[in-house]
């Protein structure tokens, strides 16, 4: 048995029309972003972090066809809720930005619907986000996974390189990011990365707020349904001491941080 | 006192002298209307906490001289019991937790903690109560109960008829309050300290002699009798009052008088009535009137106010009666409701909010986490700023609050409207309720299956149709069926409360508490369903998915092979939740055709209190794929773990309910991990608000709210002792998690936590 929840079917065709892969939707509070909000995860990523608890949203072919009207039907259910309880609505992932002309209609969409609208990205893609995209973001919540470049590399299997040039876009066009840095003990602590962060961040000048969140071993479960290593079996969540000292760090550069 | 000393007025309007100085006048100081004293007197407070006191050395004194207590009061289930001496509102004499450094006083029985015996609801109720815990009854109460004196109890199986009977055995219908006190009245109390008893004697003596001008009918007759008993319980909360040397004849002059007026009309009415749910009312911005002239007169600083307040919340954190395990099995954790309901809004659209709405709330933090006094919160979108954050703060911090829409509650009962128990609403001192429990929905089902034989014993206990047959289930002949079963079962239910309600009355009538109630009172006749979302999903199942009855050889259907998705109640998806909004409206339909005693109005709750586990425990394998025996959801609750998409889709769902066919309330018990809430503690209290608002907002009635970590319960049930004051919301009250049993532990473990699994 599994509880489906499955839109009414959109006529094609407009920007709404557009197909995109989705892993699932949730309602979220406090956790994508400010308030109560639906949260649309994409299904596809083309970084393999180590930590990452969500494997399942990797592969784009395991997600479900859905148009941006389909999601957007979806989402219209929860306007009445969302605006009395103030939220909006975000595109997560997976990695939207992998599927930019959807995510487009989708944000386009929900400004239309009145809601605030946020993209949650690791910046991976950025130069896939055109202006009209950004246009229609409110609050860019950027994963920003290490400054180091070979941690970078060794916690991603990619580069940060497009991830930094990425925030340094949003910065020039004044667009207002949430900046999120997962602190994984012996993968992403080293004090020279944390510190090289911290600086560049506070140099964006566009940066609302920076969460410092703790890696959790929740994820471990779906590694094992998909038949997929976890690299991350043998680390330790972050203690109280360790995110207490990390986010002293940020907020020694003038950031708030939480 | 006569009226003419209030009608004196100052230049500014006020009231010139007498206990009522310094009031706005207005037609409630020439007849009984608390709402009007509130309305012409209440100052709203729109701002925030931080004018709050903490405790004093004193309260702090007290409070630990009763917490030392508590351990042994859980170790052997009961702290003491005077097993002599049945209690009436005069029979202990009084008694103190700390006599000189008490501020409010007034003890139910001559010690703390110590129960008092109130036969007059049950005989056995005392006995097996007794026995539980190493007492046994004085034989001469017993030979009075027995030879002399007829109890509730008694009445109701005299004239119970033999389908009451089956049901009741089969527990289709279960957990009636026929071998204990209904409860879920709630007294009037304000109107002691406002009126003083002289008044209010006054009051219904003209009441009764209105009644002489017509003829003597059985219902005249009774409601003299009943008004004669009022007066006389009236006289004795004087008399109860005057021993521990306070004159309430008169009304209370100053804020500390008028709380210790109206905590002793509420105390006269715990220590005669040991009532399901005995609730406060609505109390808070009443009280706050008299601090405030106080407070403005110089005459009482903040944290004296603050004091007094949690000096008598001490007092009703220690309300006490004696129960049967078997009563525990139903109401978990030593309950008593006394539920206050705080805040709301005015008709006039003033929120009713005050500082002492605040204080009350205070007391969480003063006298750490606790189940009582119930404290609920009237909820609209439109209440202050700081108060709604307050409110979740408080939430967020102890897991101590509920929340009912004032919205709801405004537009149906009025502004002065009260919670008694868990979600029964009540316009207070001009409404009552008779309690009547709830019938077993998802066994009704199964009985629709098997042509009316229980699939547990297989004895015939609905009417007999002949059983489905076939290989798969069908939807229609299956609804077909069940409408039928329900036709039986709500004329069988109302049935066994009109039983009850008549032998309430005639053997065991809450004098005290109808004496602060107006003679011309709205009685409601309250029905309740449990095994909603289990039935719904049953039901979706059938239709949506391919069920297939197993036999046993008796041809009794004992299990279910379900095969293929069908959509479930509690992800706001239509094609479930249009199930379970199709049997509250249907049930509240077939109950409404059944004549009530004393006409009372028909009314629902979806409700289960911690009955859900026993519900379930008596109930067969459901075509779900629930098993036999497990726990149904708690009250109007997605089963657990089904509602996949997080609170607000559950909570969406469940507001889909039409309150128009549920007005005894639906109860939602949600349980959110704090990090599901946000990163900071400001950020959750914020986001907690939201969510209240948009479910309001929504048309949702009512939101248990708990902010915990699933480790946290885990880590309770393995080191009790390092949770004492650990407090948890479970279906409409609240409990100390320790004292729950393990089984109930386990359920509440069980239930689904909402954190954030994605991201």
């Amino acid at each position: 048995m599994t509880a489906t929840t499955v839109g009414p079917p959109q006529a094609q065709g407009g920007p709404t029309g557009i197909t995109g892969s989705v892993h699932s939707w949730d309602l979220s509070t406090g956790v994508d972003g400010p308030g109560t909000r639906f949260v649309v995860f994409t299904a596809g990523c083309p970084l393999r972090c180590v930590y990452c608890h969500n494997p399942d949203t990797w592969q784009g072919r395991n997600g479900r066809r859905m148009s941006a009207a389909d999601v957007l039907a979806e989402a219209s259910r929860y306007t009445k809720f969302i605006g009395a309880a103030g939220g909006g609505l975000t595109v997560s992932g997976g990695e939207p930005l992998l599927q930019p002309a959807f995510t487009r209609a989708v944000l386009a969409g929900a400004k239309d619907l009145g809601l605030h609208t946020a993209l949650d990205t690791s910046g991976y893609l950025g130069a896939r986000a055109d202006d009209e995209l950004l246009d229609a973001t409110d609050l860019v919540l950027l994963d920003i996974k290490s400054f180091d470049r070979a941690i970078a590399r060794r916690v991603t299997g990619g580069s940060i390189a497009p991830t930094l040039a990425f925030a340094g876009r949003l910065a020039a066009r004044h667009q207002l990011v949430w900046v999120r840095f997962v602190l994984v003990p012996g993968w992403t602590d080293d004090s020279a990365n944390v510190a090289g962060l911290a600086t560049f961040v506070a140099s964006l000048g566009n940066v609302e707020r920076v969460d410092v969140l703790p890696f959790h071993r929740l994820g471990a479960a779906k590694y094992a349904a998909l038949g997929l290593d976890y690299r991350c079996a043998e680390v330790t969540p972050p203690t109280a001491g360790q995110l207490d000292r990390v986010r002293a760090e940020f907020t020694a550069a003038g950031l708030h941080t939480v | 006192m006569s009226t003419t000393t209030m009608a004196t007025r100052t230049e500014t309007g006020g009231i010139a002298a007498g206990p009522w100085q310094g009031f706005t006048p207005g037609r409630w100081a020439d007849r009984i209307d608390v709402r009007g004293f509130i309305q012409a007197n209440v100052t709203p407070y729109a701002d925030d906490a931080a004018f709050l006191a903490g405790p004093t050395e004193r309260t702090s004194a007290l409070w630990s001289r009763l917490t030392a207590m508590f351990p042994d009061e859980q170790a052997r289930g009961i702290y003491d019991a005077d097993t002599h001496t049945p209690a009436s509102i005069t029979s202990h004499a009084p008694g103190y937790i700390d006599r000189e450094h008490e501020l409010i006083v007034g003890l139910q029985t001559d010690a703390p903690l110590r129960r008092a015996i109130m036969p007059n609801g049950g005989l056995r109720m005392v006995e097996n109560g007794l026995a539980a815990y190493g007492y046994t009854l004085d034989p001469a109460v017993s030979e009075i109960f027995t030879r002399y004196r007829k109890t509730h109890n008694d009445g109701v199986f005299d004239a119970y008829p033999a389908d009451v009977l089956a049901a009741r055995r089969s527990h289709v219908i279960t957990g009636l309050p026929d071998a204990y006190g209904r409860g879920r009245i709630i007294g009037d109390y304000r109107r002691v300290p406002l009126y003083g008893v002289d008044r209010l004697i006054a009051a219904k003596q003209a009441e009764k002699a209105a009644l002489d001008a017509h003829p003597s009918t059985a219902d005249i007759i009774r409601d003299r009798e009943e008004l004669a008993e009022q007066i006389r319980a009236l006289g004795e909360l004087t008399e109860m009052a005057a021993s521990y040397g306070y004159d309430v004849t008169r009304p209370a002059a100053t804020a500390r008088e008028a709380i210790q007026w109206l905590y002793l009309a509420y105390l006269a009415a715990v220590k005669e009535q040991n009532g399901a749910a005995m609730s406060l009312g609505r109390t808070s911005t009443f009280l706050d009137i008299y601090l405030d002239r106080d407070l403005r007169a110089g005459r009482l600083t903040e944290q004296e106010a603050q004091e007094l307040i949690d000096d008598f919340v001490i007092k009703l954190r220690i309300v006490r009666f004696l129960r049967t395990p078997e009563y525990d099995q139903l109401f978990s954790g030593d309950p008593t409701w006394v539920t206050e309901s705080i805040g709301g809004i005015g008709r006039d659209g003033r929120p009713l909010v005050t500082r002492t709405s605040f204080r009350y709330l205070q007391t969480l933090y003063n006298l750490g986490p606790a189940p009582e006094p119930n404290l609920t919160v009237l909820w609209s979108p439109a209440l202050p700023e700081g108060f709604k954050r307050f409110c979740a703060q408080v939430s967020v911090d102890t897991s101590s609050i509920q929340y009912e829409s004032d919205d709801l509650l405004r537009a149906r009962w009025g502004d002065d409207t009260a919670i008694a128990c868990c979600v029964s609403a009540m316009e207070v001192g001009k409404q009552m309720q008779f309690f009547g429990a709830r019938v077993n929905l998802a066994k009704t089902l199964l009985y629709a299956i098997n042509g009316g034989r229980d699939e547990n014993s297989g004895d015939q206990v609905g009417p007999s149709l002949p059983p489905l047959t076939g290989d798969v289930l069908d939807y229609d002949q299956v609804v077909a069926r069940f409408d039928t079963m329900m036709d039986w079962l709500a004329k069988t239910y109302v049935d066994a409360l009109n039983v009850i309600h008549y032998m309430h009355d005639k053997y065991a009538y809450e004098r005290l508490e109808m004496a602060l109630h107006d003679h011309d009172v709205l009685r409601t006749m309250a029905c309740g369903i449990a095994g909603l979302s289990v039935t719904a999903d049953s039901l979706a199942a059938i239709k949506y998915a391919t069920v297939r009855p197993v036999r046993d050889d008796t041809g009794l259907v004992t299990d279910y092979r379900t095969d293929g998705e069908f959509p479930v109640y509690g992800n706001d998806d239509d094609r479930a939740d249009d199930i379970a909004v199709g049997l509250v409206r249907t049930f509240m339909e077939k109950i409404r055709q059944h004549e009530t005693y004393r006409n009372a109005l028909h009314t629902q709750s979806v409700l289960t209190i911690t009955s859900n586990v026993v519900y379930g425990k008596h109930t067969g394998n459901t075509p779900d794929g629930r098993r036999a025996g497990e726990p149904f959801a708690p009250g109007a609750n997605p089963m657990n773990g089904r509602d996949q998409h997080g609170l607000v889709a559950a909570a969406l769902s469940v507001a889909k309910l039409p309150y128009s066919h549920a007005e005894d309330g639906i109860s939602l018990t949600e349980t959110i991990t704090p990090a599901a809430l946000g990163r900071t503690p400001e950020e959750r209290a914020g986001n907690l608000v939201g969510v209240l608002d948009g479910y309001v907002a929504c048309g949702g009635f009512h939101m248990n709210v708990n902010v915990l970590d699933r480790a946290t319960l885990l880590d309770a049930m393995d080191h009790p002792e390092r949770y004492p004051q650990l407090t948890i919301r479970v279906s409409g009250y609240a409990v100390n998690f320790v004292r729950l049993t393990r089984e109930q532990q386990l359920d509440v473990v069980s239930r689904t936590f909402h954190g954030s699994v994605l991201t």
